[in-house]
């Protein structure tokens, strides 16, 4: 049985081996200072170049609008769910919050494309078709419900004592969550966020569908951006013969992925070891 | 006077975040709502069977999910066979055998890292071992292969979680009665366990049908006119033929996209509420 746990040691592995050997093939070929400091990505044209830049703003990009749509909505709801509304409206709601996390991504890039973006461009005059914004905004929902989740049973795993001492001491709810409770539960909202915004960097069908295929390096949300995701699926669809320096390109950029979310993770799982607070 | 006034702006301020929040719900609640709407506006009028019989084609009133179907299910049925008893036996591994040693402590970092990849980078893994190195090619069984190792952590953690649930006492009754460790998993722990790990295998179940990213890398075909007969032949799924629709510029397209969001939501829905059923029995069922 121990053996069975093997299995995931040797996808780690895997995976970290399978990206590298790969990456060191394109690295022998691409210096790593151009790969990082070259501001444009074309490995598919004539004219190649490789620089990640304009394929990392476009996730970054798309990952922050998300990370502002979903980490105060998902905050507030978290907290309005554990200490201002009735149980019951939380046993309902959450439920049906936690479908929005259900959803296949690829319905999300259908939605993202096909309402949110047309809807927008009737506000905003000069948004194009594909846009970071649009997925952007779509991704903040899709996530919210993680940071809603988890953030909420945070909130309630910190012991009613805290709560009824502060509202001992004249403290409305108000007070109450954000100078006490929230606190109290910070490292599990904290990990909750980090999971999420791991979640946004590697998602890659609802950018894919709906915030084009153009890198560019651009902090401009209304235009449209290629994401590390996005590219290494052009990249699977496109027929790029393989053990070509082009196909190589995407374990270059898995692997600049990768780093991104293995960090995030890392740094969750540590403050979840370091920074829990028991109350017993 | 002075104490009054704040109680009353505490008042406020509790009211004011009240209405906030209130209002931070119903946006969540209103865009699942707008989706569901949107989506059924736009494909309810192609959904009849047809849609479910015909064969890809040219042609969008003539276009079908038959063969996404029978790809997505036989997929499905790959992905199981090994996800399944590899991620219990280790589900079960590491909460009932090695929760003290540092094999378990390492795999379970592991565990954690592996539940945070990108599912893309699944599909590259797939496409390098799977794909080419083993040289199954863009088949069934590849991409079975790649979305087991995607949804392996899911079943490994919902073993454990379930596991962690069965009460001590059931364990010290048994050993008290004489029984062996494995004795006590087998036949007092697991049975106890099965409503919870049954619960996550079906969450699973509904991350594998809906994923596209991965198996649009390892080699989902994008137009698949014919049925996969063997674990050899290539194939595509539900998912990989709505975002295929998506990216058509003609309309009559978009709609046949909609209609496949329609079959694939009721499938994730149903999986979903299944298990949400079985988890609540269950759980009812476990608290003595």
């Amino acid at each position: 049985m121990s053996a069975s746990s093997l299995v995931s040691v040797f996808t780690t592995i895997g995976i970290i081996v399978v990206l590298a050997v790969d990456s060191f093939k394109f690295f022998s070929e691409v210096s790593i200072i151009d790969f990082l400091t070259d501001t444009e990505w074309t490995p598919l044209f004539e004219n190649k170049h490789f620089g990640i830049l304009p394929l990392l703003t476009g996730t970054l990009l798309t990952t922050i609008i998300a990370s502002l749509v979903a980490i105060p909505l998902g905050i507030t709801i978290a907290v309005y769910l554990s200490e201002y509304a009735p149980k019951r409206f939380t046993l309902i709601v959450k439920p049906i919050l936690e479908v929005l996390a259900a959803i296949p991504t690829v319905v999300y890039g259908f939605f993202a494309l096909q309402y949110v973006t047309p809807l927008l461009q009737k506000f905003i005059p000069g948004l194009s078709g594909f846009n970071a914004l649009s997925p952007g905004i779509v991704m903040g929902i899709m996530i919210m419900p993680y940071i809603t989740s988890l953030s909420e049973d945070a909130l309630r795993a910190i012991p009613n004592s805290l709560r009824e001492a502060s509202y001992g001491m004249g403290a409305n709810r108000f007070q109450t969550a954000f100078k006490v409770m929230i606190p109290a539960a910070s490292s599990g909202i904290v990990v909750s966020i980090i999971l999420a915004i791991s979640r946004a960097l590697g998602e890659t069908m609802i950018v894919a569908i709906a915030a084009g295929q153009e890198p560019k390096l651009t902090f401009n949300p209304l235009e449209s951006v290629e994401t590390i995701t996005t590219y290494i699926i052009q990249v699977s669809m496109g027929d790029v013969p393989q053990d070509s320096l082009e196909y190589r390109t995407i374990f270059a950029a898995g692997l600049t992925l990768f780093v991104f979310t293995f960090i995030l993770n890392n740094i969750s799982y540590w403050v979840i070891k370091k920074f829990r607070q028991q109350y017993d | 006077m002075t104490r009054k006034h704040r109680f009353n702006s505490a008042k406020l301020q509790d009211n004011l975040f009240k209405f906030f929040a209130l209002l931070c719900t119903g946006i969540g609640l209103l865009v699942l709502a707008v989706l569901l709407i949107d989506i059924m506006s736009k494909g309810l009028e192609r959904i009849n069977w047809s849609f479910f019989t015909n064969l890809p084609s040219r042609h969008f009133n003539e276009s079908g999910i038959y063969t996404a179907l029978v790809g997505m299910i036989s997929l499905l049925f790959f992905t199981l066979l090994i996800a399944l008893p590899i991620g219990i036996m280790s589900g079960i591994y590491l909460q009932e055998y090695g929760t003290k040693n540092w094999f378990a402590r390492f795999v379970e970092i592991n565990i954690a890292n592996l539940a945070g990849v990108p599912s893309v980078i699944y599909g590259i893994l797939g496409l390098q071992i799977f794909v080419r190195a083993a040289g199954l090619g863009n088949s069934i069984l590849a991409g079975g292969l790649t979305l087991a190792l995607l949804i392996m952590p899911i079943i490994i953690v919902a073993t454990r979680e379930a596991i962690k649930a069965v009460p001590n006492s059931l364990r010290e009754a048994s050993f008290g009665m004489g029984a062996t460790k494995w004795q006590t998993t087998k036949r007092i722990v697991l049975p106890a366990a099965w409503g919870g790990i049954l619960t996550g295998v079906i969450l699973s179940i509904s991350r594998a049908i809906g994923e596209t990213a991965p198996l649009i890398v390892v080699g989902a075909l994008v137009y698949v006119p014919f049925i996969p007969e063997g674990p050899l032949d290539k194939y595509t799924t539900l998912p990989i033929q709505i975002f295929n629709w998506t990216s058509r510029p003609q309309q009559g397209f978009v709609i046949n996209a909609a209609a496949g969001i329609i079959v694939l939501l009721a499938f994730t829905f149903l999986l979903n509420g299944i298990a949400i059923l079985l988890r609540n029995r269950w759980y009812n069922k476990i608290r003595f």
